[in-house]
């Protein structure tokens, strides 16, 4: 570790420790009882307001993925990493509807996950408990691409040892997450999520405003970026990426943007914060202002080209043998900015990958506790166990994560968060879909769901990684590469398309044909216990708190 | 259970229930305008570029003020109205 790393290292680490200080204290702000039943420790009592909301919700939604993975993906390929930016746009239009259906009939109805609701609108478990399953898994992904950026920061400070060793910072910081989760629940995110915002805005201020002037300004840098980028990659004999989005990736990048946008509002934990949003008004307010993050985010992703102008060649992580592209922002700091501010920026960095990754796992462990533990495994479970469960899942979850991080070894490890993206996604028909109609029936949603995880993951399974072998490799897939029992019918088109997109098109079909087909045979309907006024339902305007729910749902 | 949930919230007087209406409104239809983004051979261009960042770069980020106004919009034109009775879809 050189002395800049040392002094890098021991900045972080104050404030890190700061930070975990303050999630301990959290237990202690705005509890009135104990942290014991499931939704105190899950969803903080529903009474957060909107300035708080707006944090929470933003604080979950940009995250290493936003200042690490995003920047890398523009670093390596260029315009097509833009995508991120127009994701941050549209998600929220498209989401804005929707989402409010979806708080009202959950407060009607005491529902807290999304496999709740599905339950609730079908009566059928198998139904609900794919729906739990798929958000523990999904979210896996997604928590790693974070560990995957917590790491890269610790490596650029100088703890880039091989072995066993090598991989120590990666589970102390994980420790910590796991720790100040278990006690605090989701009160500890949000009041780290103010600081984290506090810190991030000023360190990348500084960084939007000083390193472009430092490298000759936008012209130049383009100009230089766009050089680089047109070289000829030995792997591929094709360009590594352009300024500009080519033939090939125009689609991908749409489909990237709005599959990404379809699949944020269905994980669990963008369900976990909308529910604690405290009443339709603010819930507006608050996805309203969401796009305004992304103005940041595109600035921050601009900063993957400042750092081809800089130089900047990715790390070797000296546990895998392979360079880190994750690395390439912290670097660029490294490089370019004095080593005191670098301290406070890998901290900024670090807790903007802590406080996701938390709420993450709170929202998987939800799932399990509620609509697999108490629904399958114990029936009776009172509170009290169904919030112990909820916490163990929430280390299992993490756990998972760990695994996919070393075991899954993307190009970019934002496609981490885009398999995620496919998996989830497969959950729109039975949550999304059902918000407005429930023409879909039960059986068509279980048969689309097959189909659609089945073929996606089979497709994500067979896309190579950079150096064309191994798999898991991406999410973009070309169409020439799509295959229906052998009819290929794009002929040779390089065009690529998000590998997401196309699994939920065979979940949909697959899901009206065996609707057609339930109708026809007059297969059961279940029951919906929802009725449509719920999906309006707003609460007292005049700050009378809702009352919290002590039971789950009968299941 | 339908019978308890219902009882639950009426007593706690915290939720109340919307009337459903079916019509919604046209103003919602605003929420398109920032998909057009994605239309990406409208953006992919270079020039004209502002201080030195390339049109397609600007371009996308200029939709983050439309995206916000047209979901601020939205929410001004269908206020005063409770949610429960305009029918939000």
């Amino acid at each position: 570790m050189t002395g800049a790393q040392a002094i890098e290292f021991s900045i972080f680490l104050v404030l890190f420790l700061f930070v975990t200080v303050l999630g301990f204290c959290a237990a202690r702000w705005r509890v009135k009882g104990k942290l014991h039943t499931l939704d105190e420790w899950a969803l903080a009592g529903r009474g957060f307001g909107s300035w708080v909301s707006w944090f929470l919700v933003g604080g979950d939604l940009y995250s290493a993925y936003t200042f690490i993975a995003v920047p890398a993906l523009v670093f390596g390929a260029g315009a097509l990493g833009f995508y991120a930016l127009a994701y941050g746009v549209v998600a929220f239009p498209i989401a804005f509807l929707p989402v409010l259906r979806l708080w009202s009939v959950s407060r009607t109805h005491g529902y807290v996950t999304p496999a709740d609701f599905v339950r609730g609108r079908y009566g059928s478990s198998f139904l609900a408990l794919l729906i739990a399953v798929t958000g523990i898994v999904a979210t896996m992904p997604y928590i790693a691409l974070q560990l995957a950026g917590l790491e890269s920061v610790l490596r650029v400070m100088g703890l880039n040892d091989s072995g066993i060793l090598g991989d120590l910072p990666l589970f102390v910081a994980f420790i910590i997450l796991a720790i100040f989760t278990y006690t605090s629940g989701l009160r500890a995110p949000a009041l780290i999520a103010f600081v984290k915002d506090l810190l991030i805005y000023i360190v990348i201020l500084a960084a939007i405003v000083y390193l472009p002037l430092h490298f000759g300004g936008w012209g130049s840098i383009f100009g230089h970026a766009s050089t680089v980028l047109s070289k000829k990659s030995p792997v591929t004999g094709k360009p590594s990426g352009s300024i500009l989005l080519t033939h090939g990736n125009q689609l991908q990048y749409a489909t990237l943007a709005l599959g990404s946008s379809a699949a944020l509002f269905l994980y669990p934990h963008s369900v976990t914060a909308a529910l604690s949003v405290k009443n339709r008004t603010v819930m507006k307010r608050t996805v309203a202002a969401m796009p305004a993050y992304s103005l940041l985010l595109g600035l921050i992703m601009l900063l993957g080209y400042v750092a081809i102008a800089a130089g900047v060649k990715p790390l070797i992580n000296h546990a895998t043998g392979k360079a880190d592209t994750n690395t390439v922002i912290p670097l660029l700091f490294s490089h370019s900015l004095p080593a005191w501010f670098d301290g406070f920026a890998f901290a900024a960095i670090g807790i903007a990958a802590l406080v996701p990754a938390a709420i993450m796992s709170i929202a998987a462990a939800n799932l399990w506790s509620r609509n697999i533990y108490k629904a399958y495994l114990h029936r009776s479970a009172s509170p009290e166990q169904q919030t112990r469960q909820a916490k163990f899942a929430s280390l299992v979850v993490k756990l998972g994560a760990l695994i996919f991080v070393v075991a899954i070894d993307p190009l970019f490890s934002i496609d981490l968060q885009l398999i995620g993206g496919v998996l989830i996604l497969q959950t729109l028909p039975a949550v999304a879909i059902a918000l407005y109609t429930r023409w879909l029936h039960a059986w068509g949603l279980i048969a689309g769901w097959f189909a659609g995880m089945a073929w996606g993951v089979y497709e994500l399974y067979t896309l190579p990684a950079a150096n064309g072998s191994g798999h898991f490799g991406g999410s973009a897939l070309a169409l020439k590469a799509v295959d229906l029992f052998g009819w290929h019918s794009f002929g040779g088109s390089t065009v690529q398309i998000y590998v997401g997109v196309l699994a939920l098109i065979v979940n949909l079909v697959v899901a009206v044909v065996i609707t057609v087909i339930a109708r026809l045979v007059h297969a059961p309907e279940g029951v919906d216990e929802t009725r449509a006024g719920s999906y309006h339902a707003d609460a007292e305007k005049d700050g009378v708190k809702s009352a919290p729910l002590a039971q789950a749902p009968a299941q | 259970m339908p019978a308890s949930s219902q009882q639950e919230s009426s007593e706690s007087g915290a939720i109340q229930e919307g009337v459903q209406r079916s019509v919604s409104s046209p103003w919602n239809l605003l929420l398109i305008v920032p998909l057009l983004m994605l239309i990406t051979p409208w953006f992919n261009h270079v020039s004209p570029r502002i201080g030195g960042v390339p049109f397609f770069y600007w371009s996308q980020l200029a939709f983050v003020p439309v995206s916000v106004l047209a979901m601020s919009i939205v929410i001004i034109v269908t206020r005063g109205k409770s949610d429960s009775v305009k029918g939000q879809s």
